[in-house]
């Protein structure tokens, strides 16, 4: 078990200092939601209804940002070969690289939430409907994105096909993430929040399981 | 202990590197794999490792711990160092011993033992490549792995640490390990040479 958690430190340790990836993802998120409102215009009601919205979009494209260099950076530098060959079975280690990943990418954004909700004119029960949603489904975002980084590594400049393979398999979190913090703002008779919540639920409890095992194929698989 | 391959034929990229090929090495002998440029040296290598999967034939090792395979029970010292330049020199050492498991030895002595101190609170991205290159050889140390696999060790070393290498290999053999390295300079020690794809 030792193994595991030396191989989450490290990964977060890289993340958040100078030069890795936790900041780039949460700048992204901050430059998107922040431009959002003068794209748009000073339509508060506008803005109040398209929120959930814009913060989900920019929560995905941030992690998908910092994604590729998930399984790439360890394979540049030949630490891919060491963990390959460690007595570590594969898919814990890609489990503990996804859950480092989003510890130091993912949780940042969720964090930044608040304050960018307030650029959005939420109010706090829909900003804390949106934070719930991020914290519930960013982990599929991460477990799913896993799979096309380690396909990535492949090929020489895998960056684009990431982005093409992982963003059909993130649509439905997208779509139930936002669904769930609409039905929290505007709880219109049959519309609730807690089915589509489930589904986000289940949705990421599920990559949990399957991002690992792809993830862990597709890496033996490139084997060179 | 004895490790050994059989017949075995590798092929990357739809390419044969070779085929028929067998070795042998026992415990407290160091092979050197000799070739010209892409005869197949790190192939092998790689192929012993796990890395790659042979075509053809078998690798399999006697005497050793039975539970593992022999990519467990090996260390595989690449042409890349699998040091992060964001972390500092003991960090990437602790990191590795960590990971690797096993009763990991002081990190403050393997970074000595390859004449690094001075430099061991330095972030792993300003060493040169030589510097690197020692810091990789401390990883050996960390966690007793019976089998080495080498490829190109010496490769921007300089004289006195080429010697201080090959004390540490001689070490290790004396200990009843087995080192296998691909080479084109000379190790140091006192090698068997397997000769791959014909004369230099």
């Amino acid at each position: 078990m030792s193994a595991l958690g030396a191989l989450i430190r490290r990964d977060v340790h890289i993340a958040v200092r100078v030069g890795g990836g936790a900041l780039i993802g949460v700048l992204f998120f901050l430059t998107v939601v922040v431009l959002m409102p003068f794209a748009l215009g000073p339509d508060l009601a506008l803005l109040a209804r398209l929120g959930p919205a814009i913060l989900w979009l920019g929560a995905l494209l941030a992690s998908l940002l910092t994604l590729d260099r998930l399984f790439t950076a360890d394979h540049d530098d030949g630490s891919l070969d060491l963990i390959l060959m460690s007595r570590m079975p594969l898919e814990l280690a890609c489990a503990a690289k996804a859950l480092a990943h989003w510890l130091a990418a993912g949780v940042p954004l969720i964090v930044a939430t608040p304050v960018l909700g307030l650029l959005l004119n939420l109010d706090g029960r829909a900003t804390l409907a949106v934070a719930l949603t991020l914290l519930a489904g960013t982990p599929a975002l991460t477990f799913t994105g896993m799979i096309g980084a380690a396909l990535a590594v492949t090929l020489q400049r895998g960056g684009l096909l990431l982005a093409v393979l992982v963003l059909p398999l993130s649509i439905p979190v997208l779509i139930f993430g936002v669904a769930a913090s609409n039905a929290a703002i505007l709880e219109q008779g049959t519309l609730t929040f807690s089915t589509p919540f489930s589904i986000l639920c289940a949705l990421s409890l599920a990559s949990l399981v399957i991002g690992p095992f792809a993830a862990a194929a597709s890496l033996r698989h490139g084997l060179d | 202990m004895r490790l050994s391959g059989r017949n075995l034929r590798c092929v990357r990229g739809g390419r044969e590197v070779f085929a028929g090929l067998d070795f042998n090495a026992v415990a407290g002998e160091a092979v050197a794999i000799v070739g010209p440029n892409g005869a197949g040296k790190t192939s092998l290598l790689r192929l012993i490792a796990g890395l790659l999967l042979p075509a053809e034939g078998a690798i399999t090792l006697e005497g050793g711990d039975g539970e593992m395979t022999v990519a467990e029970q090996a260390h595989y010292l690449g042409h890349r160092d699998a040091m992060k330049p964001a972390l500092t020199v003991t960090e990437n050492l602790i990191f590795w011993a960590e990971f690797l498991g096993g009763t990991p030895a002081d990190p403050a002595a393997c970074i000595a033992a390859v004449g690094l101190s001075h430099a061991a609170a330095l972030p792993a991205g300003f060493l040169s490549a030589g510097q690197r290159r020692r810091l990789s050889i401390a990883r050996l140390l960390t966690v007793r792995r019976p089998i080495w696999l080498l490829d190109e060790p010496t490769a921007a070393l300089d004289l006195a640490s080429q010697r201080v290498f090959a004390g540490l290999m001689t070490d290790h053999l004396a200990s009843g390990g087995l080192v296998i390295a691909a080479t084109h300079g000379p190790l140091g020690i006192d090698a068997r040479e397997l000769r791959i794809g014909g004369e230099v």
